[in-house]
């Protein structure tokens, strides 16, 4: 028989949207719902962000001790060719993950909220039918949920190619993620963040790794000045990398791929497994969406900038939402829709969403890069400094990459921040933050920063732009 | 000795305003470390403001019943040492409050403008001229800028000085008022010294750029319900601060800011927050029903009742003694009873929702009455019973225990038409309010003595009128016109009155 709940909110789905909406909400007294098929913490903490920086964490102390047993290391380090237990490193990327999962879960019960593990389906704008997960076997009864607030976190999911489905050879970064064995040869289709991350973990691990972009270059939604060291290294690493190549499908024998370059010649990429990473749509099938006929975008649902659908009490945030596909935007706008089901008054209105691309070197954006800065009609100028004149850099054997800094010439208001170099993603905090604060370039050129460390490219960048680098 | 500035705590999630209910010390009370200021309300709970210094009342932000601000100055203390404003001020406060108090207010509001900031989105808003109280001035600052401070508390400098009458400002500003002039030369002195202090002189916002503010300056935005589109902000490259929402709020509470002639009358800015509960929220529940469900009209006739006015005041002569005074309004419930034989159809009660409308043979007239906790409407039981004197001791009766409440609940429902009158307060004409479910009211007007056309000769006549509303899904015009005409006949004629 079916039972039948009444709540407040509702959230579908436990990814980083939904679970921080559930909290928010709990701290709030709103009594709260969260119902998730699988396991809590959604794409990015089982199938994404977590463990690909897992295995990048892996793959590059793997790269570094080969590096070592090269016998021909500066720092004079030898050491004995490294050996990899791929299954004992699998176990403890998904340790981690188990522990970040398991600690939602004691969070959404200390905010006391109801999870429902099962699958949602949606009747109307205020009830979702949910079948439950049940035990092997058991003979599992549905539960209706009635709610005033109907909170839509269902995520993304990898784009398939029609003409190469996902499945046999061809995978997407969930399986890419839990390899039981390494192939030999990898091809991967798609040079943005995703397949490169991929990409340099595989060929990190020893794999042979060609790239396949139909675009010009890699990582196309990225200025050609930061995504150029990331090009440097991928070619010193070995990795192949085919641009404005046409995919044409998995080659007869099924131990390849057949691409086409620019010059219409077609041939055949020796490949044992095809990654697909060409990006995300968002998750609006499956679970009844079409039933609210909200207004969309593409596949994407369009809300405004209270995250509300087309639909009274009917919310949707993350990336179900559409670009950018970020848990962090996510979790804001969860937090937000929690506040403004509570009764305040919030907008989604950051100054800016950072983006970190964990390659190597990674790359930060925050806010506008020149072109986007010329594209909204503002007179801006920029400055970058290097971090081969950064000591901390050179100790760290990375001096490749710099920060650039984007400000209005008007008032100095600063616009944006971009950088690339190994480590920069821990900048993205400065950068966020000068944004949000609303910061001048003299604001950060009169913070102190600390010496000797990779921040400091942040102040000399503004510095320059002011016209005044002291260590250029 | 410094001063030391209380700003209204932040008690709980949410809570932008609070209501100042009760001061627990006056201006020049000296007062010790968590001794009790005040007690705020919210709509949850009440709370008390302790005093987390010893020091000396110098002046209250509020009154009793203020709603104020979280974060705006509650309270002024004088304290051993710096306190928490002022103090770096003080170095600074001589040349620039002087330079604004020194010209009347006007000058020095104009100066100010011109020297600091010269967008003209500001000028407006910025320059709070006149009626403006030093406690708003001072608001506007209350939050601590992080800025290099001594251009923005040199305002603060000026407006302690002026309130306790110090040196700069007065002295400055002998020419002008002395009870207005310091008041008003703080808060121009404030955007004289907001004007000056960005590191960069730009103008506030550039155009085309969305309203700067933090994180936090944004969510305290939209807490208080300020859009930030329209607010000047005084940081580098436009920012808005704190400070800048204090100022913003403290304009919106002073509208009279924009004004450019001097008054002598304080400006109120306080509201009362009356809940609608008990009685009020069924006088309120019930006349939107009527209004929602009944279109009404209203007919409005002239009676002359000299005559009957004559025959009142013979009854009286006669038998006030020994069987009570008589109003009009014992002889028009009978005027009522008489025309609603002839008329059924409005001596009646509209189920609309079951679609019947139900006429009585009986009238039970209600009968509007005042009483201290509002309106409320006794019911005179089988009025067509009831002879003058009875009618009328019997409507004493009922509006004396609707007033003390003793009032039976079969004496407060089931009437079938309704009567109201004012007496003297009854104005000239009225648009009574059906007492739904019922199909009519009559209202009762002023009588007034007024020359009138009689047969060719003007003469002086009482008149009175009648101003009845009726239900116009069930009564018609003609019929409602038929029947206050019918009531007409009978209080011009009195004697029709005892024809049975």
């Amino acid at each position: 028989m079916q039972t039948q709940t009444n709540t407040t909110l509702l959230i579908i789905g436990g990814g980083p949207g939904g679970y921080v909406a559930a909290i928010r909400a709990g701290q709030l007294g709103i009594p709260t719902v969260l119902v998730e098929g699988e396991a809590l913490g959604g794409t990015c903490l089982n199938i994404g962000c977590i463990p690909s920086k897992a295995l990048i964490h892996l793959a590059g102390r793997f790269h570094e001790a080969q590096a070592l047993a090269g016998g021909d290391s500066p720092l004079g380090i030898e050491a004995p060719p490294p050996t990899l237990d791929l299954a004992r490193g699998i176990a403890w990327k998904d340790g981690i993950v188990k522990r970040l999962t398991s600690g939602v879960g004691a969070l959404l019960k200390k905010h006391k909220i109801t999870v429902v593990q099962g699958w949602a389906r949606i009747v109307d704008g205020k009830t979702v039918d949910v079948e439950l997960k049940a035990a092997k076997g058991a003979r599992s009864d549905g539960q209706r949920i009635r709610c005033e607030h109907l909170l839509l976190a269902t995520g993304s999911e990898p784009v398939a190619l029609p003409f190469m489905p996902f499945g046999g050879p061809v995978i997407s970064s969930t399986e890419a993620l839990s390899p039981a064995a390494l192939p030999k040869r990898l091809a991967v289709v798609g040079a943005g963040y995703i397949g490169l991350e991929l990409g340099t973990v595989y060929r990190k691990l020893g794999v042979e790794v060609d790239v396949i972009e139909a675009r010009e270059r890699i990582l196309p939604a990225y200025d050609a000045e930061l995504s150029k060291p990331v090009a440097a290294s991928l070619k010193a690493l070995g990795v192949r990398t085919h641009v404005a190549t046409q995919l044409l499908g998995l080659s007869e024998d099924g131990k390849g791929v057949r691409v086409q370059g620019k010059d219409g010649h077609e041939r055949t990429l020796a490949a044992d497994r095809v990654l697909v990473a060409v990006g995300r749509r968002p998750r609006s099938r499956g679970f009844g969406l079409s039933a609210l006929m909200l207004d969309t975008d593409g596949a994407a649902v369009r809300v405004d900038s209270q995250c509300r659908t087309s639909m009274r009490n009917v919310w949707a945030i993350g990336d179900l939402t559409g670009e950018p596909m970020l848990a962090h935007r996510a979790m804001a706008q969860g937090e937000m829709v929690a506040e403004l089901i509570a009764g305040h008054t919030r907008r989604f209105m950051p100054a800016a969403i950072p983006a970190v691309c964990f390659t190597d070197p990674e790359i930060v954006t925050a806010g506008l890069s020149p072109q986007q800065a010329a594209e909204a009609g503002v007179d801006a100028i920029e400055a970058s400094f290097p971090f081969a004149a950064n000591g901390r850099a050179m100790t760290l054997e990375s001096s490749e990459g710099f920060v650039r800094v984007v400000a209005r010439r008007d008032n100095h208001l600063i616009l944006g921040w971009q950088a690339v170099g190994r480590g920069v993603s821990e900048l993205s905090t400065a950068f966020s933050q000068s944004l949000e604060m609303a910061a001048c370039l003299e604001d950060v050129a009169g913070t102190i920063h600390a010496h000797p460390t990779l921040g400091e490219a942040v102040q000399e960048a503004a510095l320059r732009a002011l016209g005044r680098a002291l260590h250029i | 000795m410094g001063i030391f500035v209380i700003k209204m705590p932040d008690i709980g999630e949410g809570i932008a305003e609070v209501e100042l209910v009760e001061w627990h010390v006056a201006v020049g009370d000296a007062v010790v470390e968590d001794q009790v200021l005040a007690d705020v309300m919210t709509d949850k709970a009440t709370v008390e403001v302790p005093s987390p210094v010893h020091g000396k009342v110098v002046a209250l932000g509020g009154r009793v019943g203020d709603v104020m601000a979280v974060g705006s100055e509650l309270i002024r203390l004088e304290v051993e040492g710096e306190g928490n404003v002022g103090a770096e001020g003080a170095a600074a406060a001589p040349v620039r409050a002087g330079a604004a108090a020194g010209a009347s207010p006007r000058a020095a509001a104009a100066p100010a403008r011109a020297g600091g900031v010269p967008a003209e989105d500001v000028s407006a808003e910025d320059v709070p001229a006149e009626g403006v109280r030093a406690k708003d001035a001072s608001a506007e600052r209350a939050p601590a800028e992080d800025e290099p401070g001594e251009d923005e508390s040199s305002a603060e400098g000026a407006a302690p000085a002026s309130k306790t009458g110090g040196a700069p400002a007065r002295e400055a500003a002998p020419e002008s008022r002395p009870a207005a002039s310091p008041a008003r030369a703080a808060p121009a002195a404030a955007p004289a010294a907001r004007g000056a202090s960005p590191a960069m002189r730009t103008p506030s916002r550039p155009e085309g750029q969305k309203p700067l503010a933090s994180p936090a300056v944004r969510r305290r935005a939209w807490d208080l319900g300020i859009t930030l589109q329209y607010v000047p902000g005084s940081g580098p490259a436009g920012r808005i601060t704190h400070g800048d929402l204090d100022a913003w709020l403290a304009r919106d509470r002073n509208d009279t800011s924009n004004r450019t002639t001097a008054t002598l009358y304080e400006s109120h800015s306080d509201e009362t927050q009356v809940p609608v509960i008990g009685l009020r929220r069924k006088i309120a529940q019930k006349m939107q029903e009527s209004k929602r469900r009944i279109p009404h009209f209203t007919y409005v006739e002239e009676i002359d009742v000299t005559e009957l006015e004559a025959l009142r005041q013979t009854l009286n002569r006669k038998h006030a003694e020994g069987r009570g005074k008589l109003t009009l309004l014992p002889f028009i419930a009978r005027a009522m009873v008489l025309a609603l034989r002839e008329y059924p159809q409005i001596n009646a009660r509209y189920d609309d929702e079951a679609g019947v409308v139900t006429q009585y043979g009986a009238v039970h007239l209600g009968v509007a009455a005042q009483t201290p906790a509002g309106l409320m409407v006794p019911v005179l039981r089988h009025a067509e019973t009831l002879d003058l004197w009875s009618c009328a001791a019997e409507v004493t009766r009922l509006a004396e225990a609707a007033r003390s409440g003793k009032a039976a609940r079969d004496e407060l429902a089931g009437s079938t038409i309704t009567v109201t009158s004012l007496g003297a307060l009854g104005g000239i004409v009225s648009t009574p309010v059906i007492n739904h479910p019922e199909v009519a009211i009559v209202g009762v007007n002023r009588v007034v003595e007024r020359p009138v056309f009689v047969e060719g000769r003007v003469t002086a006549r009482k008149l009175m009128n009648l101003s009845s509303s009726f239900d116009h899904r069930v009564v018609d015009g003609m019929h409602a016109a038929e029947f206050i005409q019918c009531i007409r006949r009978h209080l011009e004629c009195p004697v029709l009155l005892f024809v049975e």
